[in-house]
C-alpha cells in the first residue's frame, strides 16, 4: 500500500462519518462543540450555512448522519446529532443581525423557482443574496412544500417552519401564493435568466384494486395529509387502516389518531426487516399504541350498499436466505379487516403534467426529467431541477444540498460561465494543541449512554391536531449528550520525519487501531495486523519511517480521536488537528479556500 | 502521564482469548512514566503475552522493586496480585512467594539501577535458586527517576546527557547470569515488539528462573546523541540471533521453516519452543558458546538479541528443595500445622 494522501480533502472528510454521510456535508462535530460552549446561536448559524433548516431539520431530518456516527461502532448508540440540531435552533436567541442580508441593489437577473418547497428555498437562500431578484411560485396558499403539507403539526409546528422560511424571504425574495405554473412554455416566454423546478415528488401512487373506486373513504395519503394540513380535513372514521409502512404511512396513522380515529392498523406486505420507515418514526408510531400487521397483502375493498367496510388482505409467507433476502413467497390465506377509512401510502412519483413535451426538456425512464447528477441541469440550458423533482423521492437534506448545487449553476449560467467547472473542496488543518495535555476540544472518552427525547405523555398529546411531542432536550441532557461526540473533525495529523519508533502510541491506543509494519506490504496484509474488518474505512499508511524505513499504519475505522497517542508521542510526530473542511456554495466559488469554518 | 485515563473500549470485532477475554482486559492502571519511555512498551508486551497465552489476570503475580521499571506493575495486569518492595528486594519477595504458591505465573519488574546496583545479591541468588519466574530487566544505562546519573550497566565510553563520559566497565547482566548458572537468559529491545511478546511467553513457560535483559530506552535522560541506549542506537546495532516461538500443547505448528533451521525445546508444560536461528552457528543449548557470543560481541557495537540461552532439564526450586507443590493455602489446617508436638520432635533433630 501507498502511502496516504492526506492532502486530497476526501481523506479527512471521510474520517468525519456524520458529515460525510450528510448529504450537505454540515460540520457536526464543530457545532457540537459550539452547544457545549453553551454558543447556541453559533452553532445554529454554522448549521445553516449547511443545511439552512436546522430548526425543522433538528425535528424532521432523515438524519443519514446517525447511521454513520463513529459512536455507534464502538458504543451501542450514535449520538443523537439530530436532536442536538434541535438544541442548537431552540435556544439560538436573535440570530437575524448575523444572516446573510438582502443586497443593496440587485443584479438584475430574474430567476424563477417553481415550488415553494426545501429545494427552491435553497437556491434563494443562496442567490438572493448575491444579488439575484428570485421568484417563488407556489401552487397553495402558503410555502413549505411537503414540509408543510406532508409534515404534521405535531411532529414540526408551524411556526418553526414558517420562521426559518421568512429569514429566506426577508432576503428579498418574492413569494407568489396560489399561483401554481400551468404551462413551462408560457414560463419559457417570460424571459427568465434561469427556471429552477423544484415540485417536489408531488403524487402519492393509487392502488388500483376491486372496489377502488366504489368508496370515497380510500385516500392517497399524501393528497390526505395535504388537505389536513390546508384544514380541508378535519376527521375521519373510528377504524383506518394505513396501506404501507414508509415515513409518509407513519403520518398518516399519527394524524388519524389526532382526527378522531380509534383504531389505526398499519398494513404491511412484507417482515418488518423490510420496513422503509425510519426506525424513530416507527418507535414513535407504536407508542401511540398503533398496530402494525405484517406479512397482509391488500387483495381488494369490501363495499356494501355504497360503503366501505372493510379491506381483504392474503396473508404471505416468505422464505428467506441466510442473508435476509426474500428468495420465495406464498399465499397462506385470506383474512378481511373492517374499516371505516383506507389510506395509501405506498409511495410518491414525480408528475409534470405542466411541462410541454416539445419544451425542450427530454425526460428519461419514469417520466423523470434527465437531470445533470453535478450540476442539476436539464436538457435545457438555463431550466434547473432540484429537491425530489430531479431524482425522484429523497428527502429534506438532500433537498437541501441539491439547491445548494443548482444555486451554483445558476449563478454560473448567468455569468456566462460553465456550470461543470466548479471550485472543489478543501481542507485546512488547524492545530488545537493548548499547552500539556491541554487541547481545545473535550478528548477524554465519555462512556455515557445516548440520552432519550422526552415526549408529551399519551393522555395530552391527542388533544389538538398541533401539539408537539417532542420536548427537546433537558439542560443535563445537552450536557451528557455532547460529550458522547468524538469529534472525528479533530484529526490525528502524523508527520513521519519527527517519528522515533518507541510504541507509545501504539501501546496507550484504547482500540488497538495502530501498528508499525514493514513498508510495501499490501493492503490485506496491514489489515489483519490491525485486525481491520470495516474495509469501508479508510487505512492511513504513513511515509517511511527515518529508523528502519517501517510505515506507521492506523485503521481510521475505530479511532476514538481521543488525543492518547499524541499525548504520549515524546516527539509530537502525533498531533490532534481541526480539520476545516471547506466546501463551496455559490459564493464563494472564485474564494479558492481556505476560510474557517468556525 | 496524559490528562485522562485510558478508557476501556469493547470493540465489536475485537480478537479474544481461549478465556473469552481481549487484549484490554490485561491492561492496568494508567501510565505515570515519561511519553515515550520504553518501559511502556514492555508493559504492553507484558499485556499482549498474558493474554495471548490466555493466563487469567487473577492467576498472575507482579512483583518488583524500586525506580521507574518497578513502578510498571501498576501498570498492566490490574486484577493481578503484586508487590511492589524496598529497593533490590524484589527476588527476595518472589522467592517467598513462589515457595507459597507455585501455581500462579510470577513476573518480577525490576531495573539496572535496582538488580544491578542495590540488589545485585539478590539478584544473582534467585538465579542460582532458579526460582521460577520470569524476571524482566528493564535496562536504560540510567537513573532515570533521579534525572539521569550513570547506572551499573551504562556502556563504556557512553556520554551522559549533559556530556560526561562513562569510564567505568558497565556489568552485564547476560553474561552475568550465564556464569552463575541460569536457565533461561534473553536479551530483549522494547522496540522489537514481536520478538519482546514472544520471549515473555517463553519465559513465563519456563521452568525456572528466566531473565529478560530489555534494552529499554529513557526518552528524557538517555536518548540523545552519544548514548548507546538510545532508539536511534539500539534500532542501529541490535541483531536477532535466535527467534523462540512458543507453541502451546495441543496446538498445530503452523510457520513453515527450512529443515535444519528449527531447535525444537521441549517445555515442561508439555508446549514446544520453536527456535530459529537467525545467525549461523548459533546453538542457545550450548552454554559455552552463548557466552564466547556474548563477549565476543561485548566491545562491538552489536546487541544480540534473542534468546540467547535455554536449559529446560535443571530442576527449579521447588525440585531442588523438595518443596510441596500444592500452594499453602490449598493444603488443610491440621496438615499445615501439625502441632507443638510435631514441632517439638523436629526440633530434637537438630539438637
Amino acid at each position: 500500500m501507498r502511502p496516504t494522501n492526506v492532502g486530497d480533502p476526501d481523506y479527512f472528510h471521510k474520517v468525519v462519518d456524520c458529515q460525510w454521510a450528510c448529504p450537505a456535508h454540515t460540520p457536526v462535530p464543530a457545532y457540537i462543540r459550539l452547544i457545549a460552549q453553551g454558543q447556541y446561536g453559533d452553532a445554529y448559524l454554522l448549521n445553516r450555512a449547511s443545511n439552512v433548516f436546522p430548526g425543522i431539520l433538528g425535528r424532521v431530518c432523515d438524519r443519514p448522519c446517525e447511521p454513520a456516527c463513529r459512536r455507534g461502532r464502538v458504543d451501542e448508540a450514535p449520538v443523537a446529532i439530530c436532536r442536538l440540531k434541535r438544541v442548537a435552533a431552540d435556544h439560538r436567541g436573535d440570530i437575524e443581525a448575523q444572516l446573510p442580508k438582502k443586497p443593496a441593489k440587485t443584479n438584475g437577473k430574474r430567476i424563477a423557482l417553481i415550488g415553494a418547497g426545501p429545494a427552491s428555498f435553497t437556491v434563494a437562500n443562496d442567490l438572493a443574496p448575491m444579488g439575484y431578484e428570485c421568484t417563488i411560485f407556489e401552487r397553495q396558499s402558503a410555502p413549505g412544500g411537503l414540509m408543510r403539507s406532508n409534515i404534521p403539526a405535531f411532529r414540526l409546528p408551524e411556526h418553526i417552519l414558517s420562521e426559518e422560511l421568512n429569514y429566506i424571504l426577508d432576503m428579498g425574495v418574492e413569494l407568489k401564493l396560489g399561483a401554481g405554473v400551468e404551462s413551462m412554455k408560457a414560463l419559457l416566454d417570460e424571459n427568465w435568466d434561469a427556471i429552477f423546478i423544484g415540485t417536489g415528488a408531488a403524487k402519492g401512487k393509487d392502488l388500483i384494486l376491486p372496489g377502488r373506486d366504489a368508496s370515497d373513504r380510500i385516500h392517497i395519503g399524501t393528497d390526505w395529509l395535504d388537505s389536513v394540513a390546508f384544514e380541508h380535513t378535519e376527521n375521519i372514521g373510528k377504524n383506518v387502516l394505513i396501506i404501507g409502512v414508509g415515513n409518509t404511512a407513519m403520518d398518516c396513522c399519527r394524524t388519524s389518531l389526532r382526527l378522531g380515529a380509534k383504531t389505526v392498523k398499519v398494513m404491511a406486505r412484507k417482515p418488518r426487516a423490510f420496513f422503509k420507515a425510519s426506525a424513530w418514526e416507527l418507535d414513535d408510531a407504536e407508542e401511540e399504541d398503533i398496530e402494525i400487521l405484517v406479512n397482509h397483502s391488500p387483495k381488494s375493498f369490501v363495499i356494501e350498499n355504497g360503503k366501505l367496510v372493510g379491506m381483504v388482505f392474503e396473508k404471505m409467507e416468505y422464505t428467506l436466505d441466510d442473508a435476509g433476502r426474500i428468495t420465495g413467497q406464498s399465499v397462506s390465506g385470506e383474512i378481511t379487516i373492517p374499516c371505516d377509512d383506507v389510506i395509501l401510502a405506498i409511495g410518491q412519483d414525480n408528475a409534470f403534467p405542466w411541462i410541454e413535451k416539445d419544451a425542450g426538456i427530454e425526460f428519461g425512464k419514469w417520466d423523470i426529467p434527465k437531470v445533470d447528477e453535478a450540476t442539476f441541469e436539464s436538457t435545457k440550458a438555463g431550466v434547473f431541477f432540484g429537491g425530489d423533482a430531479a431524482f425522484g423521492p429523497k428527502n429534506i437534506i438532500w433537498a437541501v444540498e441539491h439547491g445548494h448545487q443548482a444555486a451554483i449553476s445558476i449563478d454560473k449560467y448567468c455569468q456566462g460561465k460553465s456550470v461543470s467547472d466548479r471550485t472543489p473542496d478543501d481542507v485546512k488543518l488547524a492545530p488545537t494543541k493548548m499547552g500539556m495535555f491541554e487541547w481545545r476540544y473535550s478528548n477524554a472518552y465519555d462512556d455515557s449512554d445516548r440520552r432519550k427525547m422526552r415526549h408529551v405523555e399519551l393522555v395530552d398529546r391527542f388533544s389538538k391536531l398541533d401539539v408537539e411531542v417532542e420536548l427537546g432536550f433537558s439542560p443535563e441532557q445537552i450536557a451528557t449528550e455532547v460529550e458522547r461526540c468524538l469529534n472525528c473533525d479533530v484529526q490525528t495529523v502524523f508527520d513521519a520525519p519527527l517519528c522515533e519508533e518507541c510504541d507509545a502510541c501504539i501501546d496507550i491506543c484504547p482500540v488497538d487501531c495502530l501498528s508499525m509494519e514493514a513498508s510495501g506490504q499490501p493492503e490485506d496484509a496491514l489489515r489483519t495486523a490491525l485486525h481491520s474488518t470495516e474495509e469501508e474505512q479508510a487505512l492511513f499508511v504513513s511515509d517511511s519511517l527515518p529508523l528502519t524505513g517501517r510505515v506507521m499504519i492506523k485503521d481510521e475505522n475505530v479511532c476514538l480521536h481521543c488525543g492518547l497517542c499524541a499525548e504520549r508521542c515524546p516527539t509530537a510526530a502525533w498531533d490532534m488537528q481541526e480539520g476545516l473542511i471547506h466546501i463551496h456554495h455559490a459564493n464563494d466559488q472564485d474564494a479558492g479556500g481556505g476560510e474557517s469554518l468556525s | 502521564m496524559s490528562s485522562f485515563a485510558k478508557p476501556l473500549i469493547r470493540r465489536k470485532d475485537a480478537p479474544t482469548n481461549d478465556l473469552g477475554l481481549i487484549r484490554a482486559d490485561y491492561d492496568g492502571a494508567m501510565s505515570t512514566l515519561c511519553a515515550g519511555c520504553g518501559h511502556d512498551s514492555v508493559t504492553a508486551g507484558l499485556t499482549r503475552a498474558f493474554f495471548e497465552l490466555s493466563i487469567a489476570p487473577h492467576k498472575a503475580v507482579k512483583v518488583s522493586g524500586i525506580g521507574c521499571s518497578s513502578k510498571t506493575t501498576a501498570y498492566f495486569l490490574g486484577q493481578s496480585h503484586g508487590i511492589n518492595t524496598v529497593h533490590g528486594r524484589m527476588p527476595a519477595v518472589a522467592t517467598g512467594a513462589v515457595a507459597a504458591n507455585s501455581a500462579l505465573s510470577y513476573v518480577g519488574v525490576s531495573g539496572d539501577g535496582d538488580s544491578l546496583s542495590i540488589g545485585l545479591g539478590q539478584f544473582v541468588h534467585a538465579m542460582r535458586r532458579n526460582v521460577n519466574m520470569l524476571y524482566m530487566l528493564e535496562n536504560n544505562g540510567v537513573y532515570g527517576l533521579t534525572k539521569g546519573q550513570f547506572s551499573a550497566a551504562a556502556d563504556f565510553g557512553a556520554s551522559s546527557k549533559k556530556g560526561e563520559i562513562n569510564e567505568q566497565p558497565p556489568l552485564d547482566p547476560v553474561s552475568l547470569a550465564l556464569s552463575v548458572g541460569a536457565t533461561f537468559v534473553a536479551r530483549a529491545f522494547s522496540g522489537d515488539k514481536d520478538q519482546l511478546v514472544s520471549l515473555i511467553k517463553a519465559g513465563l513457560k519456563h521452568k525456572g528462573f528466566a531473565l529478560i535483559d530489555v534494552i529499554s530506552p529513557c526518552v528524557s535522560f538517555n536518548d540523545h546523541k552519544g548514548s548507546t541506549k538510545s532508539y536511534a542506537h539500539a534500532y542501529k546495532y541490535y541483531h536477532p540471533a535466535i527467534h523462540a516461538d512458543y507453541v502451546p500443547v495441543g496446538k498445530e505448528i503452523t510457520a513453515a521453516y527450512q529443515a535444519g533451521e528449527l531447535l525444537p525445546v521441549e517445555m515442561h508444560d508439555g508446549g514446544t519452543l520453536q527456535l530459529r536461528k537467525l545467525q549461523n552457528g548459533y546453538d542457545p543449548r550450548d552454554r559455552a558458546r552463548a557466552m564466547a557470543k556474548v563477549f565476543e560481541t561485548k566491545d562491538s557495537d552489536e546487541t544480540v538479541t534473542g534468546l540467547l540461552y535455554i536449559d529446560e532439564t535443571q530442576k527449579d526450586m521447588h525440585a531442588l528443595n523438595r518443596m510441596e507443590a500444592r500452594p499453602l493455602n490449598e493444603i488443610p489446617y491440621a496438615e499445615l500445622n501439625p502441632g507443638a508436638d510435631k514441632l517439638e520432635a523436629l526440633q530434637k533433630k537438630f539438637r
